[in-house]
């Protein structure tokens, strides 16, 4: 399965990752559209932290235990068995927050127009994630490991 | 008359909801053959029990309850009896018996069996239009009437009250609600939480009437009023009543099995009898806030619960990492996240920190820098760091300052924590990247 790391020590906190994820979640795909154009707003699913000197960015780990799965009210979250991908059917989502309580990682973000939880999906369309592929100073790097069971 | 049935199952599961399918699921992962039975008396694929409320307001329709795909059974080749009561239980002889008449005879059992309503000793409450608000017949026939009805009260504030009160209030209803205590939701919010979230029903036309209870139920056949102690009537043709669930023990009355309030079961969901294993809202599970056992009737810790039942029910050893009271509630749009306890008992001995801005609101409840007790209102979004600092017991002294902060995130804890939480790369797992030729041109230029 993909994960997805970041290394602190070379991160600029310049939030592209940021931009470029959100980016890659909007209808155009298009930095400028997405940004200025499109209503609502793509969120991003990934965070830049920041205190001091020091920053990173963080997602979903898509965790080999996902509390949040196992605390999700309706069966909207899963752990895909194939790819271990942590996934969100927005659909069935019913905008509960309860694996918002319980990410240890603060990395689920509330998706108020659609009433759901909004999460990394790891870039489905892309061989490499966006925040991966277009992080300037390679603080963010992909790995491709054995899903635990 | 035909002769009645014997079915053999490897594992036996009571209840079709949070812990069952939990525990279904978890003997699938590790034990692909062991034939696995489900009964419930809900004759329905199994559902999300707390989407009841939007089945009421009508935002789901009964598919879109649904809590695992329809092929599920046939998937995990599960045989689900589902429309069947188990009427007895023979503990020694590894047996059950149905309803129909049906025998089943079991390896290992699970009890999910979840909870009733409690009953109020109110007059009345046999009349016509009075309902509990706990399974999906109850939200498919309070529905078949809310369009012929204009007022509704709603017995009881917590949890189950309150998503009722919101339903009927959505589907256009003037609705009251009635608690005995000083305020609503009171076992999982503090004061000032459970003041937001009723002024939050109030600014939606909705009466909340706390210190009072319903001490009459009028009407002829159908309810008509509710007369409360203090003597006021009001008027209404639907009454909910929604004054909490206890554990359904009934088939384990009598039985060697440990009981307390709900079957007490060890740190594998083990109860005390040989094979035979408990969880979610019949349980008495341990809560890691509290150090000990006790109900916690939440979907998370049934499911959770289950999974770890069903795990040492196949063999692979598993401990259950505890649970708590933990509620992410959203009511007319203001979001809620509380665990713990919320309210201390004794103020001296635990530390109180809070912050109330314009519809944001945070608590902590602290003994010994280690978190008991959260709040979050409005401001939601990194609650799960506070909760996992708090189900770790991590000492937060030297960063106390930052947690109420609103920039509060992982990067505020001590580097030891987040570094741990980011996790680290092993390097030969590492995807090197294609070089980025166009950029260099372009840079060239
Ligand atoms: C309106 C409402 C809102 C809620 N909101 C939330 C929420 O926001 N967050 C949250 O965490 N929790 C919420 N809950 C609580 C949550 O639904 C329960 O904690 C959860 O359903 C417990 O799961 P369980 O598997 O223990 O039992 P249950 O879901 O109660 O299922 C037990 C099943 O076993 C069946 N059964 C029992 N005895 C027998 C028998 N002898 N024979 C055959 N079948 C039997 C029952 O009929 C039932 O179908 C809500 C509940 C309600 C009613």
């Amino acid at each position: 399965m993909k994960k997805i790391y970041v290394r602190e020590e070379v991160c600029m906190g310049c939030g592209l990752c940021r931009v470029y994820c959100q980016t890659e979640h909007s209808r155009s795909k298009d930095i400028i559209k997405a940004f200025k154009r499109e209503t609502p707003r793509p969120l991003p699913r990934i965070r830049v932290e920041r205190n001091g000197e020091t920053c990173f960015s963080i997602q979903c780990r898509h965790c080999d235990e996902p509390v949040c799965v196992y605390s999700c009210l309706t069966g909207a979250m899963r752990k895909d068995p194939a790819s271990g991908t942590v996934t969100i059917d927005a659909d069935r989502c019913t905008g509960c927050w309860t694996c918002i309580l319980v990410c240890p990682y603060g990395a689920l973000t509330r998706d108020e127009n659609r009433k759901a939880v909004a999460k990394c999906d790891l870039c489905p369309d892309q061989e490499v994630p966006v925040c991966v592929a277009n992080c300037p100073n390679e603080a963010l790097v992909l790995t491709i490991e054995e899903i635990a069971h | 008359m035909a002769k009645a049935r014997t079915l053999k199952t490897k594992y036996l599961i009571i209840g079709n909801s949070a812990g069952g399918i939990g525990a279904a699921e978890a003997i699938r992962e590790v034990d692909k053959a062991g034939s696995i039975t489900i009964v419930s008396d809900e004759p329905y694929h199994c559902y999300s029990r707390p989407l009841i409320a939007k089945y009421l307001t009508g935002e789901r329709t009964f598919e879109g309850m649904l809590f695992r795909p329809l092929d599920f059974y046939e998937q995990n080749a599960i045989d689900a009896r589902l429309g069947h009561t188990v009427t007895g239980l023979g503990l020694d002889k590894r047996t059950a018996a149905l309803e129909s008449g049906e025998r089943i005879t079991w390896e290992r059992l699970l009890i999910a069996s979840g909870g009733v309503p409690i009953v109020p000793d109110t007059t009345g409450l046999d009349k016509r239009g009075v309902f509990n608000f706990i399974s999906l017949d109850d939200a498919r026939a309070i529905s078949e009437l809310v369009d012929s009805a204009t007022k509704a009260v709603v017995i009881g504030g917590g949890l189950i009250g309150i998503s009722a009160t919101e339903a009927l209030s959505k589907r256009g209803l003037e609705v009251t609600v009635v608690e005995m205590k000083d305020r609503i939701l009171n076992t999982i919010l503090d004061e000032e939480a459970s003041r937001m979230a009723a002024e939050t029903l109030e600014n939606a036309g909705i009466r909340v009437i706390t210190d009072n209870t319903v001490a009459e139920i009028m009407g002829k056949d159908w309810v008509s009023s509710v007369v409360l102690s203090d003597g006021e009537e009001i008027p209404c043709s639907l009454l909910v009543v929604a004054i909490g669930v206890l554990p359904r023990i009934d088939l384990v009355q009598g039985a060697d099995i440990k009981v307390n309030r709900g079957i007490v079961v060890d740190r594998t969901m083990a109860t005390n009898y040989p094979d035979v294993y408990a969880c979610g809202d019949v349980s008495e599970a341990y809560d890691f806030v509290l150090d000990t056992n006790r109900l916690t009737p939440i979907w998370p810790n049934a499911h959770i619960g289950g999974r770890v039942a069903g795990y040492n029910m196949a063999g692979v050893r598993t401990e259950y990492p505890g649970g708590t009271a933990m509620n992410s509630l959203n009511y007319f749009g203001l979001d809620i996240a509380a665990a713990g306890i919320a309210t201390p008992p004794e103020k001296n001995v635990y530390e109180c920190v809070s912050r109330r801005e314009d519809g944001t609101y945070k608590k902590l409840v602290m003994k010994d820098d280690i978190i008991l007790g959260m709040v979050c209102i409005g401001d939601i979004e990194k609650s799960g760091i506070l909760y996992s600092l708090m189900k770790d017991r991590v000492n937060v002294r030297k960063f106390k300052g930052a947690l109420l902060a609103d920039n509060f995130g992982l990067v505020s804890l001590p580097r030891r924590l987040w570094r741990e939480r980011l996790g680290a790369p092993q390097p030969e797992q590492v995807v090197e990247l294609p070089e980025e030729e166009e950029m260099e041109d372009v840079m060239d230029e």
